[in-house]
């Protein structure tokens, strides 16, 4: 399965899910930090889930906690796949 | 009374004022506390296929996407009750604005019966149907009792003591008499109270069904001989209540004074009230001594009326029990004829009720009573509000009550501008 999955999917997948928890569309780029997006801790424990439904990895909160912009978190899933 | 109530415990401290600056509402009836005065003393009914909802609130109008999905509807309703009360006040109310006194003098308290039930049953289903692992992690900071407390307080920056307070159909009324005694002793300048409910669900509709307290028929008529149950509504309130001192020094318009809050419990039945009305009666007396007037002080009395056959009985023996031959001479009557039963927001939503009827010296009616029981007989506004008889030296007044599952009661005194 892993190798399927190419940065562009889970970036799409990222995206969409910080959109539905209201962070502005149009501020979403690979180096939007998630501070300036007004994602928490409460929006990455729901990341977390997604990704775990959509590419079966398991992110911790102590994994996402160093996580800071949008590209960090793809990089993040990526490595784990 | 008086006299006794002067020399009681609540007396000793030398107490100040507690003054209404704002208030606002959301009910079956529309958005807006007016909306709420002015609809009810019409005579409209916001009950809609034997439920009050609040059809005309649109989150949208008062949250972002992110702070919709972020808080329970009774969370939503709170914040926006919360918002047309603090312009009410003439306090800033986009988040994080100043407030006219120190943030940590600033209390939040806020009842409600169950919380978000709401969030409750979509994490079970979410559990039930696809497993643990998703349910979401908004569950329980959507669903705590506590979490429209938590909202307003974060909303505007209200550092004093916030908590929520439950006593299921009496928690808004309980919430109230302790954001009094929060002001009373001290603790707080001013505090941003009310309650707010939103269980209309099928498992809130199943369990009150199974007890035999949903009016089957779907017609809240309390007092009326036909009287079979409540119907369940949703809603919201919110005062801004803040001490005498504090209120004149800022200039600020009064809406009215909280003068007593009285609270007993009937030990005696987890759902019904004690027949003899003694419980109910023992709150009222006590928001009646904490006034420091006597029960031929009060003009107005705004009923728990369920429309349950128990509670509007046992409620006309406490009213006589407290009252004594008054409670024959002033007239009473049941918001829940217009909206339905807001649980725990109940007892918030009518004391702004009753603060409004006070204003306008207007008797609000008790709708759909046309068969009047023959054990019943006091003086309930039945059908068409009337102009309130007042004493011209006196200060208007009025008591709201409001009892809860449990044999929790809680009165509140108020004094109307």
């Amino acid at each position: 399965m892993s190798t399927a999955v190419t940065t562009e999917q889970i970036e799409t997948v990222v995206v969409e899910a910080l959109e539905s928890f209201g962070a502005e569309a149009e501020l979403i780029a690979p180096d939007a930090t998630f501070e300036a997006l007004d994602v928490d801790s409460l929006d990455l424990a729901e990341l977390s889930q997604i990704v775990h439904e959509q590419f079966g990895v398991e992110l911790k909160s102590s994994d996402v906690a160093d996580v800071k912009t949008v590209r960090d978190a793809v990089e993040l899933i990526a490595s784990r796949l | 009374m008086r006299a006794g109530a002067e020399s009681g415990r609540t007396r000793e401290v030398g107490l100040e004022r507690v003054l209404v600056t704002g208030m606002g509402a959301v009910t079956p009836l529309g958005v807006g506390a007016r909306t709420l005065h002015e609809r009810w003393c019409a005579g409209e009914c916001g009950i809609d296929g034997g439920e009050g909802a609040c059809k005309d609130f649109d989150p949208r109008e008062f949250l972002t996407a992110k702070e919709a999905r972020r808080a329970d509807r009774f969370t939503q309703l709170a914040i926006a009750a919360c918002a047309e009360a603090l312009a009410d006040a003439g306090w800033e109310t986009e988040p994080g604005s100043e407030l006219p006194y120190p943030p940590e003098r600033v209390g939040c308290v806020l009842g409600t019966g169950i919380g978000g039930i709401a969030t409750l049953i979509d994490g079970q289903d979410t559990l039930r149907e696809r497993g643990g692992e998703y349910v979401s992690p908004l569950s329980v900071p959507l669903m705590m009792s506590n979490a429209g407390a938590g909202a307003l307080s974060m909303r505007h920056g209200l550092r004093g003591p916030s908590f929520a307070v439950s006593s299921a159909c009496a928690s808004g009324a309980h919430a109230i008499g302790v954001a009094l005694r929060m002001l009373q002793s001290g603790e707080a300048d001013a505090v941003v109270t009310g309650g707010s409910e939103a269980g209309l669900t099928p498992l809130a509709r199943a369990a009150f069904g199974a007890l035999d307290a949903l009016s089957p028929s779907g017609i809240s008529r309390p007092f009326d001989a036909r009287r079979d149950g409540f119907v369940m509504g949703e809603g919201a309130a919110v005062l801004v209540l803040e001490r005498d001192e504090g209120a004149r020094a800022r200039g600020a318009r009064t809406l009215g004074a909280i003068r007593g809050y009285g609270a007993s419990s009937d030990a005696h039945h987890l759902t019904a009230p004690r027949d003899d009305g003694a419980g109910q009666a023992a709150a009222m007396s006590a928001a009646l001594a904490d006034a420091g007037v006597g029960g031929g002080d009060i003009d107005y009395v705004n009923a728990h009326g369920t429309s349950t056959p128990l509670n509007d009985r046992a409620e006309t023996r406490a009213l006589k029990l407290a009252l004594g031959d008054h409670s024959a001479n002033l007239p009473i009557s049941s918001t829940k004829s217009a909206i339905g039963h807001l649980l725990g927001a109940a007892g918030a939503v009518e004391a702004v009720a009753t603060l409004l009827a006070l204003r306008d010296r207007v008797a609000p009616p008790t709708l759909g009573l046309s068969e009047p029981d023959a054990e019943l007989d006091l003086d309930y506004v039945p059908g068409s509000a009337r102009p309130l008889p007042v004493r011209a030296s006196e200060p208007v007044l009025a008591l709201s009550n409001s009892f809860g599952f449990g044999g929790h009661n809680a009165v509140l005194c108020l004094e109307g501008v």
